[in-house]
This record gives C-alpha cells, structure tokens and sequence, in this order.
C-alpha cells in the first residue's frame, strides 16, 4: 500500500537533495558546479544541521570527489556525490575505476552542455559521452522521478547480482531549478525501503582482507570485464524488480521506458528527459484533432533495453529519434543509433530519422514538436524519410 | 603460471583475496638478461639481497643460496651493487 506522502513544491535539486537526505549515506564527497551546486548546497546544509549522519568531504575538484567517494565506497561505506558537466567530464578516469571495483556509488548528474563554447544550460553531451564507462544510466522526466529514481538507484546499484555504480540523470535549470509539485515519501518509509548497507567486501574488514585495485594484464583483464558485462546485463531485471517494490510504497510505476500513448500510435517520438514532458503535451493536443502519435521515453540507457524497445516501438510507422547531444559521427546521436541498431534483426522496421535537438540549452517547445510530427507525416506519404539527420531550430 | 579460472570463479572487481599471492605471479620470463651466482666468489655481504627490489636472492642462515629466477625480473641491480661484480655476481644475455 503507498504511503502517506508529503506534497511540497521543489525544484529538482531540492527533490533530490531530499532523498539524498533520506537516503542517509555515510559518506558524500563533492565539488559545486552549476547547475548542480544546489543539491551539494542543501545538502551541507542537512549536514550542518545534524539531520543526517554523512561525513560531508569537501574535495578540490571532481577528480577527488569521485576519487574520495571510490575510496569510502571500497572501505564499506554508502557513499555517494553529485555533479554536471565538465564535473563529470573531469571524474573521467575515476568513472571507469569506480565501475571496475564494482563500488555501488550512486551519483545525481544534472545534464549541462559541454564546453566549448563555455555553456552552462542543458544538454546531454555529459553523460551520453559517459555511456562506456559501466556505469547503470538513468533518466528522470521531472523532480518526482530525479527523487523517485535517486531512491530506486540505490537499491539497483547494492544488489547482489549488480554492484555496479548508477548515475540518476535530470536536465540541468529546466528540471533542476524548476520549482514543481513533489510528493516525497515519509523519511522512515525511504530508510526501510533502502536498508542497511552491507558491503560485499571492505579493505577496512582485517578478518578477510583484501587488495583493491591490482593488476591485471592479457591474462585476467578480460574475465574482470566480461564479469562486468554480465552484472550490467542481470541489472535489467533487477532495475525491473525495484520498480515493483517501489510502486507498493509510492504509487508511481516505472519501468525500462515509458510508453504515452503509444498503443495505436503510427507517428512516434522518442526523446529522453524534460522534454518528453512538452512531447506529451503536444501527443494530446494532436490525439484531439484524432491524430495517432504517441511518445516514447526511455528511462533506462545501461543496460540498453533493446528486444524491448524494438518491440515497443515495432508497430509504429514513423520514428523521429531525438537526441539532446552531437556525436559527430554525421550518422546521428547516441539514441538513434543504439535504436537503429536494434532493429537490425527485426522485420517490421519503422522509417526512422534523427533530430539533435536543444544543444546548450536551446529552448524545445511544443511549436518544434509540432513540426517533428509533421516531418513524420511527409516522410510517411513519400515513403522514405527526407533526411536521416536533422539539426532542430539551427539558424541558416 | 597458475592454472587460468574462468570469470564465474574470480572474485568480482579484479580484487585479491588472498594475502602475499604476488609469489605465484610468475615473472621471470620478463628478463632480457640474467644474473649469474657464483657461490666460490661470493662472500656472503648480503648487499645484493638488500637491493633487490624482487626479493630475488635466496638466503639461507645468513648466506646466499642462489638466485629465484622464478620472480627475477633481470634488471642488474644485484650485479650492479655487488662488491665482488665478475668474481660473484654478473649478468648475461637470456638465451
């Protein structure tokens, strides 16, 4: 049965700052950067003040506080930092450390543009540069899913059959600085749901001790990765079983992506973040005039749900792919290639184009939405689509 | 070498579970030269067991035994220190 919940009015960082806050970990080591600083900022506040009991690091850039947060997550410790960005761009190394160890850290990434140009408004350039690196990406809409994802994350990343460490992704100002109405759940009912931590292993456990971080050359290196490969592809069913157990205390269901709509839906966008939030808007506005759109947002980006996301999407008759950052592989974002991809195998493919959409913070309303759909529909009556790679709303 | 497990038998996150088990890395076949012990020239100084950064020299009761070319990386530094160099320690061409 869900519980009785809080409705407040937050912005992202707040929401998260809170559940961070429930959460309790025992260790948070982090760096300001816009526009993360407000999470950090609430929650040395919270430390301060004594209302949880984390030993608050305060490092000198993002290398240390990812550095710092590996360290007190290999000693046994629930340890977690936030960050944006060039934050994150700068935790590169310490990424793939952090995943290799399989430390369980659980990290807020509020999606910011990367330089250069010096930006500081949203894209997704951060993270979707760091889908290699073995962390488990998840994707949040708005406040209540950065929360209820945070809450999610740490229970997916300290599974037995995962211990891999989790980014818990919102787009940076539109989400994070935009005050929204957030039911919060009751602070016991979080710390019951998340638990005890138990560390699989500790350096600090002199009954079994053990060596971090050694060598391992053309023998080893190989198993190591592959056993890592493996923890990433059981998460999905994991991610799935949380999900399910979240439901029963909030109300709100999740699952590998969100499907709006999508049942008769010939047309079909799929985009990620804040603005599936416009997308539905303008999915409703064109499903009264009785057209058949729908939208299609995925949550999950590692494990990548691919079976799943063909057979979503299989039955649609135009896809326009949207990606919030470049790749410069002139072929089309991250998104699209990945969804491309997967239907390699699949006999009823969708005509399927790409739109990289809202760099550095460019604004995306309902007006280019409006104009997607209507691509779609040109591309449907010609039968092919007319570009596979469209830049949205670029200036000539 | 040890036998090689499979990755469903080693402990997750490249972590080492046993203590000192760098002994059954064998690294021998790193070397391009070799040092060579002679026991009749040696007079147990014990200065190229105090330099060997492999704890490559074998002593028994205060005395030089031999070399551990099982660990012995060959990098010179027992010949180099060796106050007897040609008559105790020297180094040659692996072969």
């Amino acid at each position: 049965m869900a519980s009785e919940q809080k409705r407040v009015a937050m912005t992202g960082n707040e929401a998260v700052a809170n559940g961070m806050r429930q959460i309790n970990p025992d260790v948070v080591a982090a760096y300001p950067i816009t526009p993360q600083t407000d999470i950090v900022q609430f929650y040395s506040s919270f430390a301060a003040d004594g209302l949880v009991h984390t030993e608050m690091v305060t490092v000198e850039s993002e290398h240390s506080a990812m550095s710092a947060t590996i360290g007190a997550s290999a000693a046994g410790a629930r340890a977690m930092t936030a960050t944006s960005s060039q934050g994150l761009a700068l935790m590169w190394e310490m990424l793939h450390i952090a995943s290799g160890y399989r430390l369980p850290i659980v990290m807020p990434v509020v999606n910011r543009a990367l330089s250069s140009p010096i930006n500081i408004h949203c894209d997704h350039s951060d993270t979707m540069g760091a889908l290699t690196t073995g962390w488990i990406h998840i994707y949040s809409e708005s406040a209540q899913e950065a929360y209820d994802n945070l809450i999610q994350a740490i229970r997916i990343a300290e599974h037995p059959d995962v211990l891999l460490p989790v980014m818990v992704c919102q787009d940076g100002f539109i989400t994070s600085h935009g005050i929204e109405i957030v039911f919060l759940l009751p602070d016991e009912v979080v710390k019951e749901f998340v638990g005890e931590y138990k560390p699989h292993t500790s350096v600090l456990d002199v009954e079994n001790p053990i060596a971090v971080g050694p060598l391992q050359l053309q023998d080893y290196y190989t198993e190591t990765k592959a056993q890592e490969a493996e923890a990433m592809a059981r998460a999905k069913k994991v991610i799935l079983e949380v999900a399910e157990e979240y439901e029963k205390i909030s109300g709100r269901k999740y699952g590998l992506f969100e499907e709006y709509k999508m049942d008769d839906a010939e047309r079909v966008i799929v985009v990620l973040n804040s603005t599936a939030g416009t997308t539905k808007a303008v999915v409703d506005e064109l499903r009264a005039k009785g057209e058949k759109v729908g939208l299609l947002k995925p949550r999950v980006l590692r494990p990548f749900p691919a079976d799943e996301l063909v057979e979503a999407l299989s039955s649609a008759k135009a896809v326009a792919v949207m990606d919030r950052a470049e790749t410069f592989s002139t072929r089309g974002g991250q998104l699209f290639t990945e969804i491309r991809a997967a239907f390699y195998e699949s006999h009823k493919r969708p005509l399927m184009r790409n739109y990289i959409f809202g760099l550095g913070g460019r604004d995306t309303t309902t007006r280019e939405i409006h104009r997607v759909f209507k691509d779609l529909d040109a591309d449907l009556e010609r039968g092919q689509v007319d570009k596979l790679v469209t830049h949205l709303d670029v200036r000539e | 070498m040890n036998e090689l497990k499979g990755y469903k038998d080693i402990p997750i996150g490249g972590i080492i579970t046993e203590a000192g088990n760098s002994v059954t890395y064998k690294t021998g076949d790193w070397r391009s030269q070799k040092p060579i012990w002679k026991e009749e020239g040696c007079v147990h100084c014990l200065i190229c067991w105090v330099f060997c950064p492999d704890d490559s020299i074998k002593v028994e009761d205060g005395k030089v035994i031999g070399i551990d070319y099982d660990h012995c990386k060959g990098c010179g530094i027992c010949a180099r220190e060796c106050p007897r160099k040609e008559r105790a320690l020297q180094m040659v061409k692996e072969s």
